[in-house]
């Protein structure tokens, strides 16, 4: 397309005395990644980044940011693209469009290098050689493309297996922890876990037409690597139900190796709802009907303690960042799920997508469901998903008395009869 | 399939989130919830020993995340030939290869620092930070989000290479109040101090009025005509300056090259580890946005990182090193400011102070 142009006519290279100053350092350098795409003379991409090094060099005097968005899509799709239009081109003419494609990665973000490669040749034809592993929002960011190569790089990845992200008002692209694949603290199969929610609403990713943005993340177990309490509109996180596993000669060589005072400060001081004492002998006692399955003496204790065998999930709705009422994290509104069987995941996949179905039914425009829930109560969410109230939903019950009460006893009813239910069932 | 497409445009093949399970190490792929336990034989390695006797080893390295395709080659290249070909990412950036056998682990090892890659990030050390695309690409940046972080990163190199912390440090930067960037035991962010500066020229044109007026959070923005054109007023004793407007109305702008600061933050933690998931708290604002180095910003980091480096005990996280010693001893041990700005006055602001007689002297 414009080999002719670019390759013998070559524009001098834009100075940048600000960014050659991050150079420098132990940490690699971004900038000396960026001019190694600009000095390969003889690539498609060479001008465009000469350009954008240029315009950053520019922000970087200023302090001032230069990109606008606009609407940019491939066929079929509405979202996915993130369209970036230069607004001093006039300056910076090659990088004037600069757009990312936010692709979704393999659940758990697993990698071959040739698969890795493969990508690396696409973008090399027809993007701007700049690839992050990973944006915010979990995507592969494909970032610097023009327009007219918009629906090129996409065909490309398209063909080796991937495929668009969400962005805009969409379900937007989740996240899954490493799990299954290589942690024992794993409660739940993240990735099918992962791939049978997205998969089955792609829709709502490529067709935006939610009232606003909806996220998932998918974490194994309450250490929550993947952030979800915090960034996920729905988040799910491994836990389980009977008692923690201790092997008790495994506790006593980590007494043996690391001292029994460091033991008791690090473990039985630390634990949150006073769950563990040890015993005389070295060997450790756990109250679990206290404990709270936060996961800290297991992080302590990796050989000799581990999360139980009745595993499963709990879901917790409503996380998300600062706009527009400030950050909130998810609320626990299923407390335990079993994620085992063919009809166990039918039913987590039945319930994400009434949970979506109401947030587009009932949310307004521009509100996270957690502003939703926020606006409407928590009673009103869950009696329009069908979810029993639960004592782990709340850190305390209300202390306003401003409510009206006169179906209590009808209420204290139901919960009666769900208890006597769930002691019939054991 | 090639006549076909040349006649009829391409659809595209919406295969969602891809099977992982064909670029999974072996290992990793005939283990699948089965592993056991994980130990750390020495900073930035990992091994995880299955119940069927398998054994991983995990090497974790720091990247610049934006990478250009000749850094992800190289980083292929040493994949091929110091481990097994099989590499994934963490939430925070790094890279991870895993190897099945321990004899590949030191090689392995070295080729990464020798090519520059700082082996680390696991444990008690401070990891890479999770950050956004400020200058390089976003379109509402008070400032770049690569350059602090590589600042920030080269300052905090040794820290990465090794588990000296108390606990796991996770440091975020975000280039707007949004806060793409996340909660973090420190976080960076922009922080305006002023209104935005309306270009009543292109309101009418560019922005939907009764959207960006909804979109306040302070119910300060309110329709006017200026110079005979539709526009919008912002009443600039309500405003918070949280920037809110610009995004759906470029010519409010919010950010100056002198008004947009940047905040530090505290004591935000996601684990449920030991306490609850906490919100960050604000340490310190008005911090220049000083690029390319940031030195202001460097500084805060740096004593709050050695004050808890110094007083935490091990296991406790930022904020719960906060919680005991209490922020009297906060302020004090960092050097910094306990100002009006620190009282909360948004929503839920009164659950935010001390309604108690627990003081700390």
């Amino acid at each position: 397309m414009k080999d002719g142009e670019t390759g013998d006519d070559n524009k001098e290279l834009n100075p940048t005395p600000l960014l050659d100053e991050l150079e420098g350092g132990s940490w690699p350098s971004f900038i000396t990644g960026l001019k190694r795409l600009r000095d390969n003379a003889d690539a498609q991409y060479s001008p465009m980044v000469n350009d954008l090094l240029g315009q950053l060099n520019h922000s970087y005097e200023n302090r001032l940011g230069y990109w606008k968005g606009g609407t940019v899509s491939v066929r079929g799709y509405g979202g996915g693209v993130i369209p970036r239009f230069s607004e001093v081109a006039d300056k910076f003419p090659e990088s004037k469009e600069f757009h990312t494609l936010r692709v979704m990665p393999p659940a758990g973000y697993h990698y071959t290098t040739d698969i890795l490669r493969q990508m690396c040749d696409i973008w090399e034809r027809h993007g701007s050689g700049l690839i992050a592993f990973h944006g915010q929002s979990g995507d592969i960011m494909f970032q610097g493309c023009t327009t007219e190569n918009t629906q090129k790089a996409f065909d490309e990845l398209n063909e080796i297996g991937f495929d668009l992200g969400g962005a805009g008002p969409a379900l937007r692209t989740a996240m899954s922890c490493v799990g299954h694949a290589r942690c024992e603290q794993s409660c739940f199969d993240e990735v099918r876990a992962h791939r049978s929610i997205i998969n089955s609403l792609l829709d709502e990713m490529h067709r935006p037409s939610l009232p606003y943005k909806f996220k998932f993340k998918f974490s194994g177990c309450a250490n929550d690597c993947v952030n979800a309490i915090h960034r996920a509109d729905f988040a799910v996180i491994g836990t389980w139900r009977d008692d923690i596993k201790i092997d008790q000669e495994k506790v006593k060589e980590h007494i043996a190796e690391k001292g029994r005072k460091y033991t008791i400060d690090t473990v039985v001081s630390m634990c949150p709802t006073r769950a563990i004492s040890l015993n005389d002998d070295d060997t450790l006692e756990i109250d679990n009907k206290s404990c709270v399955r936060c996961m800290h003496c297991i992080n302590v204790m990796t050989k000799a303690l581990s999360p139980g065998d009745d595993r499963g999930i709990s879901i917790m709705i409503g996380g998300k960042r600062s706009l527009k009422i400030g950050d909130l994290m998810g609320i626990m509104v299923v407390p335990f799920m079993k994620l085992e069987t063919d009809e166990d995941f039918e039913k987590l996949e039945e319930f994400s997508e009434n949970v979506v179905e109401f947030f587009a039914d009932n949310a307004l425009e521009h509100e996270r469901v957690g502003e939703t829930i926020d606006r409407i109560g928590l009673p009103a969410f869950l009696e329009a998903l069908d979810i029993d109230v639960d004592p782990n939903m709340v850190n305390h019950p209300r202390t306003s008395s401003y409510v009206r009460t006169d179906d209590f006893d009808e209420e204290a009813e139901k919960w009666f009869e769900r208890q006597a239910a769930e002691t019939a069932a054991e | 399939m090639k006549d076909e497409a040349s006649t009829k445009p391409r659809m595209p093949d919406e295969v969602g989130v891809p099977d992982p399970f064909q670029y999974m190490h072996p290992v990793m792929k005939s283990n699948y919830g089965n592993w056991d336990w994980h130990d750390r034989p020495r900073p930035g390695v990992l091994r995880h020993v299955s119940k069927s006797g398998d054994t991983i080893y995990t090497i974790r390295a720091g990247t610049q995340r934006q990478m250009d395709v000749f850094t992800i080659r190289k980083l292929c290249d040493i994949g091929d030939r110091f481990a097994d070909g099989h590499i994934r990412f963490t939430t925070r950036s790094n890279i991870e290869y895993m190897v099945s056998e321990q004899g590949k682990v030191a090689p392995l090892i070295d080729e990464l620092e020798r090519e520059g890659f700082p082996v680390g990030g696991t444990g008690a050390s401070v990891s890479m930070i999770s950050h956004t695309q400020g200058w390089l690409h976003c379109d509402i940046p008070g400032t770049d989000a690569s350059g602090v972080v590589k600042g920030l990163m080269d300052m905090l190199h040794d820290e990465f290479v090794q588990e000296k912390m108390p606990n796991r440090v996770r440091i975020t930067t975000s280039c707007c109040q949004i806060n793409c960037g996340g909660q973090g035991d420190i976080a960076v962010n922009v922080q305006y101090t002023k209104p935005p500066k309306i270009n009543h020229d292109l309101v009418a044109n560019v922005c939907e009025r009764p959207a960006v007026v909804a979109r306040c959070p302070v119910a300060a923005i309110r329709p006017a005509m200026v110079n005979g054109k539709p526009s919008l007023e912002v009443d600039e004793k309500k405003c918070v300056c949280c920037g809110a407007c610009y995004p759906p109305c470029p010519p409010m702008q919010i950010n100056g090259d002198d008004s947009t600061k940047i905040a530090v933050w505290v004591g935000g933690k996601h684990s449920n580890a030991r306490s609850k998931p906490t919100f960050h708290k604000l340490a310190v604002a008005n911090l220049p946005n000083n690029a390319p180095h940031w030195p202001e910003v460097k500084d805060v980091v740096r004593r709050i990182i050695e004050a808890y480096k110094d007083d935490a005990k091990h296991w406790e996280r930022m904020g719960e090193w906060i919680d005991r010693i209490g922020w009297k001893r906060f302020f004090e041990m960092t050097d910094l400011a306990f100002t009006k700005h620190h009282l909360d006055t948004w929503t839920g602001a009164r659950k935010t102070m001390n309604t108690s007689a627990h003081l700390h002297f």
